[in-house]
């Protein structure tokens, strides 16, 4: 009796669980979904039929195409592309080297420097820049893609703070006995922790890489030629002239979420136990 | 480098030499490594935050010299309803934020029990997050569109049209409706923190307990709510400074109008298209003190209410698997 009582409540709970998942999947889903279904529709069928109907065919790209052109998306694409690269890279390294020397240094000022970063991560980032806008015109960075990825550079505070506390766990043993091996501060660094670092760099990357990937802001104030749009800005475009032709525009946002999803399938595990490690540090 | 290699098997003076070199060597590492670093920070982060504070005392626009007026920008920031409705406005986002959280830890708990196809479920809640924010403020434009997405669902299942409201129009609920969409980006993103804490408990733990007869709901409140509560009252107060900042549902969806233009949108505004770069300014700092102030609450909070700010995970484990035993204890009767 007691055993089937507790069959019961646990097929219930299984039935719940079940339940609540697939219900939050659809809310999650229902969105994109429409916007699939309306990106294959010529303009005729979508003024005419619901937005929930099937579009006649999977295989009319001409929405895409148009949405293409009009936003200049594959510029877009290079100059994100070009972005995140460089941007990547650089606060990788920028970031990692700076951990370093605050964490396995102890100097005058390393106590102030460490605090002005620290106060540096609450200043709101939107905020500061009206005033960042007049630094970046008088040093005449505005309209260059390198103006835009040194402003990015030089707000990046996470990937700093993801390698501090991953230095905190390295242990100083293996710097000094690298060193009574004769290695020198560079080598210690380069050849003995940088490659230790792998956990803090997939964080860094993930993390760092969806801010750049998302950035609408910096790149609208500071990309204004047509030719400089990133994926962010060139999809904005769409509010202009196409006001309500959702056809074009949601193969527009299906066009900037495609590369995303499969790089998503492909480091599902990474970006996971990136964002897992970034929080429990942060 | 190469100087230190070639004393180092010499006498006793040659060992100073590789100290002193040793210390050259510390000093060049410290100051390349820290350069750029550094001189980013100052040039894009420490010049724009004091110029920020001095033109908050100013009556200035872009390219100009301005004159200076006082505390009267920070008086404007509270009378002047624009400023000060937009502060209201984050409340809708700081009560999305809530819900958010609690869904959040309510699908990592169910996570942690066993779900078959678990991977996809959550690529798919997760999956919101890594759409960017314009696209998001356009899939959600078009969703709450009169007579397109979400009014066609409620119809299909029966509402009858003339009683669906205006999303976005209506100021009743425009702003629910925009606070949601953050809901529906970030709620995967939260899940998969929380989640990642309640596995750094041992996963024997949940087994053991179930085994020894503790029901689901002693599970959740002596194993996995322990082991992440610091992290859902540091994303409580991340939300405080979170809700003020948002940006992107209002700019794109409603571009700010008919009472949903949050902070940032309205200091956007006042900065780049009214030229009121004074008072932008005035509204940054007053938003950057609320941000000090949450943060200070939070390091206080760390301190007083939970012993341990920087847990070290043996001891968590320690006391998970005590409570665990007391879980079972009051299971099994």
């Amino acid at each position: 009796m007691k055993i089937s009582k507790m069959k019961l409540s646990s097929f219930l709970f299984t039935v719940f669980k079940y339940g609540a998942i697939v219900l939050a999947s659809i809310i999650a889903l229902l969105p994109v979904c429409v916007c699939v279904l309306t990106a294959f529709k010529t303009t005729e069928e979508y003024n005419a039929t619901s937005v929930l109907d099937l579009p006649k065919s999977f295989l009319y790209f001409e929405n895409f195409i148009v949405a293409v052109k009009q936003a200049n998306m594959f510029r877009g694409f290079l100059n994100t592309g070009i972005v995140l690269v460089v941007v990547l890279i650089v606060s990788i390294f920028t970031g990692s080297m700076l951990a370093y020397v605050l964490n396995r240094f102890k100097f005058k000022g390393s106590g102030i420097i460490n605090s002005l970063f620290m106060f540096a991560s609450l200043i709101p980032g939107i905020a500061t820049q009206v005033t960042v806008y007049q630094i970046m015109y008088s040093l005449g960075l505005i309209n260059h893609l390198y103006g835009y990825m040194i402003v990015l550079m030089g707000t990046d505070i996470i990937s700093i703070y993801i390698f501090l506390q991953f230095f905190e766990n390295l242990s100083v043993s293996l710097d000094e006995s690298a060193i009574i091996d004769g290695c020198t501060y560079f080598g210690v660094f380069f050849k003995i922790l940088f490659p230790l670092l792998k956990p803090a760099i997939v964080t860094s990357l993930v993390l760092k890489g969806v801010g750049v990937y998302n950035e609408y802001y910096m790149s609208n104030l500071y990309l204004q030629d047509r030719n400089l749009k990133t994926i962010s800005t060139a999809l904005y475009t769409f509010t202009g002239p196409y006001g309500n032709q959702y056809n074009y525009i949601c193969a527009g946002v299906l066009i900037t979420i495609i590369p995303i999803f499969i790089l998503f399938l492909i480091f599902q595990e990474q970006v996971y136990s990136g964002m897992a490690a970034g929080a429990v540090k942060g | 480098m190469s100087n230190t290699t070639q004393a180092a098997p010499k006498s006793k003076k040659s060992f100073w030499e590789i100290m002193k070199s040793r210390k050259g060597q510390r000093g060049l590492v410290i100051v390349l490594f820290m350069l750029v670093p550094l001189t980013l920070l100052a040039v894009f982060t420490y010049i724009p935050f004091f110029e920020m504070v001095r033109f908050s005392f100013y009556d200035i626009r872009y390219g100009q010299d301005g004159t200076w007026v006082g505390l009267k920008n920070y008086a404007e920031v509270f009378n002047r309803s624009e400023c000060f409705t937009s502060l209201f406005v984050s409340v809708y986002y700081m009560g999305g934020a809530i819900i958010q959280l609690a869904l959040a830890l309510f699908f990592a708990t169910l996570f942690v029990f066993k779900v078959k196809g678990s991977g996809i479920f959550k690529g798919i809640l997760f999956f919101p997050y890594l759409i960017c924010g314009i696209a998001v403020g356009f899939i959600f434009k078009f969703f709450y569109a009169r007579g397109y997405v979400l009014d066609s669902l409620l119809q299909m299942f029966g509402m009858n049209p003339e009683n669906i409201p205006f999303w976005l129009q209506d100021q009743k609920i425009n702003n629910i409706s925009l606070a949601a969409t953050s809901v529906w980006r970030y709620m995967g993103q939260n899940m998969i923190l929380f989640l990642g804490a309640m596995m750094s408990v041992d996963t024997d733990l949940y087994e053991a307990a179930s085994l020894d007869g503790a029901n689901k709901w002693h599970q959740f409140l002596y194993i996995i709510l322990p082991s992440i509560k610091s992290i859902v009252v540091l994303n409580l107060i991340l939300s405080i400074s979170g809700s003020l900042s948002a940006f992107e549902p209002p700019y794109v969806i409603t571009n700010g109008t008919m009472g949903t233009g949050t902070y940032f949108v309205i200091m956007n505004r006042l900065a780049h298209e009214r030229q009121k770069v004074g008072l932008a300014c005035a509204m940054a700092i007053v938003l950057l003190v609320i941000i000090v102030a949450c943060t200070v609450a939070q390091n206080l909070f760390f301190k007083y209410v939970f012993d341990n700010g920087t847990e070290d995970e043996s001891k968590a484990a320690v006391r998970a698997k005590k409570r665990a035993a007391k879980a079972a204890q009051k299971g099994g009767n």
